[in-house]
C-alpha cells in the first residue's frame, strides 16, 4: 500500500482550472454513483482480506468526512469523536442484541450520538479555540469511565459482543462488510456535499471566517455552530456502528483517545475541510498501520510495529505539511484551492 | 469529486498489487498453511500498548521454542513459522490482524491468541473459517465451550478453577477470619470471585476496579473499613503492585492471596520497586515450573533455548509460558501425524494425553476444552515465589478441590517431544 499517498493525487496531475469549474456544476450525486460502482467492483475483485481493509477504509470515511465539515469548514476542533464513535457503537451493540434489526439499530447509532452532539454541541458553541478543544478532550475521556460506572449494562473494559445474522444469500462476511460500510459512508458523503453546497455550507464558512462579519450578515453563529457538531457527530455515530459490525463487539479500548487524535491527523494530511481530502486521510487511516507492520516484520523486530505506526503517521504529517500545506487533496489543485481560501 | 473516483481506482489497482504480490506461499496440499516442508501458525499478541509489560515476551519465547525444534529438522520435516501479530491489547486490531492472518497469510491455526476481550471478537470468525484456535492465553471459561466453538481450547487453568482453589487454601489456613475480594471489572475477577464464593460462601465485603483508572484508593479504603483480614485479589500485575502499595500506604496490612495472572514476583516487585518487600508471604498458585527452580529439568531446557534462541530475553515465567505453550504445540502437531489437516489436529488435542512441564493435567476431553485443571500455591520468601503443599484439581462446576498425585514428568533427551 505504500504508493497511496501519492497514487490518490496523481490522476489529476494535468487537469487544466477551467475543467474543474465545469465539474463543480456536477451535482454529488454523480460521483457517489460512480463510487458505489467502483466499491462494488472492487469487492467483487479483491480477495476477502482486501474487502475488509476496504470496509474499513469505507468506516473511517465515514467519520472523518463529518470531521472535516466541522473542523475544516467550520473551525471547531474536536478531540472527542473517537468517544461519539464509542457512543454510536455502543448505541448499535445495545439495540442489535435487543432487536436484532440492523436498520434499526443504526437509526438508534445515529439517534444516540445525535443527541450527545447536541448536548456537547450547545456547550461548544460557547467555547473557542484550546478550551474547545479541551471540551472535547474530556468527552473522550469520560466515555470509558461511563462503561465501567454502569457496568450492569456495558459490562466495562470487557465490552459488548454485537450479536449479528450472517449475510443474506451465499455473499462473503467481508463482501457484505465492504458493502455495508461504504453505502454507510457514500451516503454520509452524499449528504455531506449537498449539504455544504448550499446556504448551510457558506454559513459555516463564514462563521469560521469572522464571526462578527457573519453575525453582521445575518448568520445565526450559535445555531450554524451547534448544526455542524451535530451533523458530525452522527456520522461519527453511523461509523461507530460500522465499526461494530466490523469487529463483532465494541469495547472502550476499541475507542482510545489516541483514535480521536488519529482522526484529526488523517483529516489534516489528507486536506482539511474536503471531503476527498476526508477520503485519503481514511486511506491513511488504514494503509499506514499496514505498513508499519510490513516494515516492522521485515526489519525482524517484534516490539517495534506498534510505534513505528506512530512514527510515520507523524513523519508523513510533518512531509506533508511541508510540502503540501492545504493537505493531499490538494497538491494538485492549488490554484483551485487559493482561490476557495 | 471525480478525484474521489480516482483515488478510489488507484485503491483497486494498489490492492491487486498487493495482492499479486503477498499472496505468495503457495502450498501444494489442499490444507491452509500447510506444505511438505512447512507449517504456519499465527498469533495475535500485545507487543505494544498497556498489556505489554510482560505479556510482549510471551511469542518470542514461543517462537524461541519453535525456533530449536526447527533447528533440530522440525516435526514430520516440517519447519514451523510462527507469524507474530502486534494487536496493542485493541479489539478492533484483533478483527484486522486476525483476518490477515487467516486470509492473508493463510495460518493453518490461531495459537495462543492473548486476552478475552480481544480474542472473544474472533472466535466466530475462527469459526466461519474453520481455522483451529488453540490454547488461547487467557483464563475465561468462554474457550471451553465445545458446542458452540469446536475449534477452540484453552490454555491457562479458567478463573474459576483458580478462584476455588485459593479459596480452599484460605479456609483451611485462616479459619475465622475476615475475607475480602478485589477483583478487575470483567470476566477475570467475576469468574475468580464465583470460584471463591463456591467455597467460602458470600465474601465480607467485594471491589472491583478497570485498568482505565490506575488507582485503587478508594477500594483499599472500603476494605479497610470493612475490617478485612484476608484479601484475595484477582488482578494483573500493575494492579497487584498498586494494591499492596495502597494497602500499605493506608496502614492496611491484611493477608493478600493473589492471582497467578497477577503475582510474578520478577514483574510485579519490578513494578513496586523500593517497596518490593510488601510482596513477602503473599499467596499465590501457578501450574507451570518457577522461574526460580533450577532443579527443574523444564527449567534447564527453557533456560538453554532462552540462551540460544531468544537472545537470553530475562528469563520470567511468561517465558516459561510462551516455552510450555510451544511445547504443547509441538506435541499437538506429532500427534495429528504426518498428514497434517486442520480436522486432524483438533481431533488430536481433543484426545489429550499430553504430558509436558504442566504440574496438572490438561483436561482436554471430547466435552471439555478448557485448558489446566488445577494448580500448586505459592508464597513468596526472599523474593522468590516458592511452592509448597500438594497440586490441587477441580473444575468450574461442584466437583471437590483435591490433591493430584501424578507422576512427575521430565522432558525427553533432546527437549523435543517424541510423536
Amino acid at each position: 500500500m505504500t504508493g497511496s499517498v501519492t497514487e490518490v493525487a496523481r490522476p489529476g496531475t494535468a487537469t487544466p482550472v477551467p475543467e474543474i469549474r465545469g465539474r463543480r456544476r456536477i451535482p454529488p450525486i454523480v460521483p457517489v454513483l460512480i463510487g458505489a460502482v467502483v466499491v462494488a467492483a472492487l469487492s467483487y475483485v479483491l480477495p476477502p482480506f482486501r474487502n475488509y481493509q476496504l470496509a474499513t477504509v469505507g468506516a473511517y470515511f465515514t467519520v472523518t468526512a463529518g470531521l472535516t465539515v466541522l473542523t475544516g469548514l467550520n473551525g471547531q476542533l474536536s478531540l472527542g469523536h473517537g468517544a461519539l464513535m464509542a457512543t454510536g457503537a455502543y448505541a448499535f451493540a445495545l439495540a442489535q442484541n435487543r432487536w436484532l434489526t440492523m436498520p434499526l439499530s443504526f437509526l438508534a447509532a445515529i439517534a444516540a450520538t445525535t443527541l450527545a452532539g447536541v448536548v456537547i454541541g450547545l456547550a461548544a458553541a460557547r467555547l473557542r479555540g484550546p478550551y474547545l478543544a479541551g471540551l472535547t478532550l474530556a468527552v473522550a475521556v469520560v466515555v470509558p469511565s461511563v462503561t465501567s460506572t454502569f457496568d450492569e449494562t456495558f459490562h466495562s473494559d470487557m465490552g459488548l459482543s454485537v450479536a449479528l445474522d450472517p449475510p443474506p444469500g451465499t455473499i462473503p462476511v467481508e463482501r457484505w462488510q465492504a458493502w455495508l460500510c461504504w453505502a454507510g459512508a457514500l451516503v454520509t458523503v452524499l449528504l455531506l456535499a449537498m449539504l455544504v453546497r448550499g446556504r448551510f455550507g457558506r454559513d459555516l464558512r463564514a462563521v469560521r471566517d469572522d464571526e462578527t462579519a457573519a453575525r453582521l450578515a445575518g448568520v445565526h453563529v450559535a445555531r450554524t455552530q451547534v448544526l455542524a457538531f451535530v451533523v458530525s457527530a452522527a456520522c461519527a455515530g453511523l461509523a461507530g456502528a460500522l465499526f461494530a459490525v466490523l469487529a463483532q463487539s465494541v469495547s472502550p479500548g476499541a475507542f482510545p483517545l489516541t483514535l480521536s487524535l488519529f482522526l484529526v491527523m488523517a483529516i489534516v494530511i489528507g486536506g482539511l475541510g474536503r471531503l476527498t481530502g476526508a477520503l485519503c486521510g481514511a486511506v491513511l487511516l488504514v494503509a499506514l498501520p499496514a505498513l508499519a507492520q510490513t516494515a516492522g516484520e521485515r526489519s525482524g523486530s517484534q516490539h517495534l510495529e506498534g510505534n513505528l505506526a506512530l512514527v510515520i503517521f507523524g513523519v508523513v504529517l510533518v512531509v506533508v505539511m511541508l510540502a503540501a500545506p492545504g493537505g493531499l487533496a490538494s497538491i494538485r489543485f492549488t490554484r483551485q484551492s487559493r482561490r476557495n481560501r | 469529486m471525480k478525484r474521489t473516483t480516482a483515488a478510489l481506482l488507484a485503491v483497486l489497482l494498489l490492492a491487486a498489487a498487493c495482492d499479486s504480490s503477498g499472496g505468495g506461499g503457495s502450498s501444494t496440499s489442499d490444507v491452509p498453511g500447510v506444505t511438505d516442508s512447512e507449517v504456519v501458525v499465527g498469533t495475535h499478541m500485545p507487543l505494544t500498548g498497556p498489556a505489554a509489560a510482560g505479556y510482549s515476551k510471551i511469542a518470542p519465547a514461543t517462537k524461541a521454542y519453535f525456533d530449536f525444534v526447527n533447528a533440530n529438522g522440525g516435526i514430520h520435516g516440517r519447519k514451523i513459522t510462527y507469524k507474530i501479530k502486534d494487536d496493542g491489547y485493541n479489539p478492533a486490531t484483533t478483527q484486522q490482524v486476525v483476518r490477515e492472518l487467516v486470509l492473508q497469510d493463510k495460518v493453518f491455526a490461531i495459537l495462543n491468541g492473548l486476552g478475552t476481550p480481544t480474542h472473544s471478537g474472533v472466535l466466530d470468525f475462527l469459526k466461519t473459517n474453520r481455522v483451529p484456535d488453540l490454547f488461547v492465553a487467557s483464563g475465561s471459561r468462554s474457550w471451553n465451550q465445545p458446542d458452540r466453538y469446536p475449534g477452540t481450547f484453552g490454555f491457562n487453568p479458567d478463573y474459576t478453577v483458580e478462584g476455588k482453589i485459593l479459596g480452599t487454601h484460605v479456609r483451611s489456613a485462616y479459619p475465622g477470619k475476615k475475607v475480602c475480594f478485589l477483583g478487575q471489572d470483567d470476566d477475570f475477577g467475576r469468574d475468580s470471585l464465583a470460584g471463591v464464593e463456591k467455597i467460602l460462601g458470600p465474601v465480607a465485603a467485594k471491589q472491583t476496579y478497570v485498568t482505565s483508572s490506575p488507582n485503587v484508593g478508594p477500594q483499599m479504603g472500603a476494605l479497610k473499613a470493612a475490617a478485612c483480614e484476608v484479601v484475595v485479589l484477582a488482578t494483573v500485575p500493575g494492579f497487584t503492585a498498586l494494591s499492596l502499595g495502597t494497602a500499605s500506604k493506608i496502614g492496611f496490612k491484611p493477608q493478600f492471596v493473589v492471582s497467578n495472572v497477577g503475582a510474578d514476583p520478577a514483574t510485579v516487585g519490578k513494578a513496586l520497586g523500593t517497596a518490593a518487600p510488601l510482596l513477602e508471604g503473599v499467596v499465590s498458585a501457578n501450574y507451570l515450573p518457577l522461574t526460580t527452580d533450577d532443579a527443574s529439568p523444564w527449567i534447564q531446557l527453557f533456560k538453554r533455548v532462552n540462551a540460544e534462541h531468544n537472545g537470553g530475553a530475562e528469563f520470567d515465567n511468561n517465558v516459561v509460558y510462551g516455552m510450555s505453550v510451544a511445547y504443547l504445540f509441538v506435541q499437538s502437531l506429532q500427534a495429528a501425524g504426518r498428514d497434517l489437516t486442520r480436522d486432524g489436529i483438533v481431533a488430536a488435542v481433543r484426545r489429550n494425553g499430553f504430558q509436558g512441564p504442566g504440574l496438572v493435567p490438561l483436561r482436554f476431553a471430547d466435552k471439555d476444552h478448557a485448558g489446566y485443571g488445577g494448580e500448586r500455591l505459592t508464597r513468596v520468601e526472599g523474593g522468590k515465589a516458592v511452592f509448597f503443599g500438594p497440586a490441587y484439581t477441580t473444575d468450574d462446576g461442584d466437583a471437590a478441590v483435591q490433591p493430584h498425585t501424578g507422576p512427575v514428568v521430565t522432558p525427553p533427551q533432546n527437549g523435543i517431544p517424541a510423536a
